[in-house]
């Protein structure tokens, strides 16, 4: 592996409610690579988003990192002023959000918004910040740029507003994309576009992708190494193969046997029991415990420690499926 | 063949976006404001045997949740005839018609939007038997009890509020409530869509069982074409506003015909295709208000021919059971 574009070290988000501290992420630490393609996956709640969020310096009050470290090309992000990190935002990591509608200001042109953030970053006249923005939507197969920047983000379909996003996000060819779950409010064949597109423009720019999704088979298509988020924390992660074939946590596990092409059809889904747990009242042991059927006392009272099994494999379980990877 | 617990014949759903005042005027003062219509579903036909699973999927705008809105009778169709039981549905009177009424139910995408928020779940549930006179009012906790349980959720909670609820919980109540009129078809629109995968497993395998114990009839919507494959017996394709394809789902997802069934089926992402190439078809679904003449997918098709332009291709068999409106058949 090449030199690592991000590097995250324990990180801990929290967030203090009312109610207690949620600790949506708890102690996270993952490397990605230049033009590596990696899969963050997780159910609502694992703090997958959160995750995303924090390396941005996003993760609003009552959320406030406490604790670890994000490094982008060296350079430490947390604990920077806002002042700081706006020369990162956009330009080193880049982020495309699940609805595009909150990415684009409803209220300017689209050439407005690209022109902006373009001298934003680069001193440039306003002329070759509009022929910049142009190529850019020709990049993400918009037909008619010329037309398409002189329109409102409503003249625009979904999918389409979801382009405009990521050519604003490719603007400057970053390092990182970091993407959260852009094409779940889409159609399938829109989402295979997307997925073309975000392909195509890595490999094009060797500009690195973390997509964060529920959904595994996005995940199969797209990445090269999938972390698994649980209530906080990374649970497993690994090659995309290695995982989706071989998966060694209980939780990975039972996700990928509830997808319904993973089933035999017309008969009962594998289904894991029970819902993920209140962030506001995890105990000592295992959070998945209550829902894993290997779990024993040892489980209960004591959290297993991300424990490595081979090169770039590793899952905090104290009953891993080793088994089924020795198998392989 | 016996009779089909619903069918729908050549149904027609336009929406009609009337003239505003304003617009009246710019008329009036010689401007050419026309009324805009929408037609949702055009020219409709299907029948649902009694216990089957018919799976409808189609991209957002194809008009497959009109669909079925008009099966459950929430939508009266423009033109064309639904037939419950062999009785037409817009003909029935008076306790017929509310006995219809509550014999086909429908459930929904998003529970929190479909529960009425400041109910408790016993009254949410409780309130059309009760209405309906299905249940008499000493019985009723015991009645809400026993739903509660169907649906795999703890009776304690009955005092409950919709908002004290996970979503897969919500969608729990919403089936119960569903259940609670006694109804032998269900009508779900995207009912699993909200849910996470693990979550979404149970309620589905909850559908199922329920098909099982209560001999019920389903018309599954989804634009998961994974989930449908899973659960329907048979599946309609449905593209603005038209069925292009319906076939058993063996048949349909081994041998699709249509050839926007099979850009549908190539990009489907599958956990077991890896790092693969997406190859999207061209552009997208386009606007109801005006669509295409002819075949409304010849702008998108690979295949299209000047035929498609003009010419509006029938639903046909390419084999048993398999029907097609594509003009490559001809």
């Amino acid at each position: 592996m090449s030199a690592a574009v991000l590097e995250v070290r324990d990180l801990q988000t929290h967030f203090f409610t009312k109610a207690g501290i949620a600790r949506a992420v708890d102690g996270v630490s993952f490397t990605i690579g230049k033009g590596e393609l990696v899969g963050l996956v997780g159910e609502s709640g694992s703090g997958k988003t959160v995750t995303g969020f924090s390396i941005l310096g996003l993760a609003d009050p009552p959320g406030r990192i406490v604790g670890g470290s994000i490094t982008i090309g060296g350079a430490e992000l947390v604990g920077r002023s806002e002042e700081k990190l706006r020369p990162i935002r956009g330009r080193k990591i880049a982020m495309i959000f699940q609805d595009p509608m909150m990415t684009l200001n409803p209220v300017l042109r689209i050439d407005a918004q690209m022109i902006e953030t373009i001298k934003a970053h680069e001193d440039v006249s306003a002329d070759a910040a509009r022929e910049r923005a142009r190529a850019a939507l020709g990049k993400v197969g918009i037909a008619s740029p010329d037309e398409r920047l002189a329109a409102y983000p409503h003249q625009f379909s979904g999918g389409m507003r979801q382009r405009v996003a990521i050519a604003i996000a490719m603007l400057f060819e970053p390092e990182l994309i970091i993407a959260d779950e852009p094409t779940t409010a889409l159609d399938v064949t829109i989402q295979a576009q997307i997925l073309h597109e975000m392909q195509k423009l890595c490999a094009d720019s060797g500009t690195a992708l973390l997509w964060i999704t529920h959904d595994l088979a996005v995940i199969a298509g797209l990445a090269d190494r999938i972390l698994v988020m649980y209530a906080g924390r990374i649970v497993e992660e690994g090659p995309v193969d290695d995982v989706l074939d071989h998966p060694l946590h209980p939780y990975t596990k039972g996700l990928i046997g509830s997808v319904p092409s993973q089933n035999v059809r017309g008969r009962p889904l594998a289904q894991i029991p029970g819902m993920t747990p209140s962030l506001l009242h995890l105990g000592t042991g295992c959070a998945f415990a209550a829902r894993c059927p290997r779990a024993d006392a040892l489980c209960r009272s004591e959290a297993p420690a991300l424990t490595s099994h081979g090169p770039d494999r590793a899952s905090r379980c104290h009953h891993p499926h080793l088994d089924v990877a020795a198998a392989s | 063949m016996t009779t089909p617990i619903v069918a729908l014949d050549k149904i027609d759903k336009r929406f009609t976006k009337r003239l505003d005042v304003a617009e009246k005027l710019v008329n009036l003062m010689g401007g050419r404001r026309r009324e805009q219509t929408v037609h949702a579903v055009d020219d409709v036909s299907l029948a649902i045997a009694e216990g089957e699973v018919v799976g409808l999927v189609g991209e957002s705008g194809c008009g497959k949740s009109t669909l079925g809105r008009i099966v459950a009778g929430i939508h009266p169709p423009s033109g064309g005839a639904l037939t419950y039981r062999g009785r037409a549905v817009g003909e029935l009177k008076g306790e017929e018609a509310r006995a219809f009424a509550t014999k086909v139910q429908m459930i929904f995408q998003d529970p929190m939007s479909s529960l009425n928020p400041r109910f408790r779940v016993r009254d949410i549930i409780g309130e059309a038997p009760r209405v309906h006179g299905q249940v008499a009012a000493a019985d009723l906790d015991d009645y809400v009890d026993r739903m509660l349980l169907r649906v795999g959720l703890d009776p304690s909670y009955k005092r409950r509020y919709p908002h004290q609820f996970s979503g897969g919980q919500r969608q729990r109540i919403g089936i119960a409530r569903a259940l609670a009129v006694k109804p032998d078809f269900l009508v779900c629109d995207e009912a699993v869509a909200a849910l996470d995968v693990s979550i979404q497993a149970q309620v589905l395998n909850l559908f199922m069982e329920l098909r099982e114990d209560l001999g019920l009839t389903y018309l599954f919507i989804s634009h998961d074409l994974g989930v449908v494959e899973h659960l329907a017996d048979r599946v309609a394709v449905m593209y603005l506003g038209r069925i292009v394809e319906m076939a058993d789902t063996e048949s349909l997802f081994e041998r699709p015909n249509h050839p926007y069934t099979q850009a549908l089926l190539a990009e489907i992402p599958r956990i077991d295709a890896r790092k693969r190439r997406f190859q999207p078809i061209k552009g997208e679904i386009p606007s109801p208000i005006d669509p295409p003449s002819g075949c409304h997918f010849h702008p998108r098709c690979p295949h299209a021919m000047d035929r498609c332009r003009v010419e509006r291709p029938s639903l046909k068999p390419v084999e048993s059971g398999h029907l097609s409106a594509c003009h490559l058949n001809a």
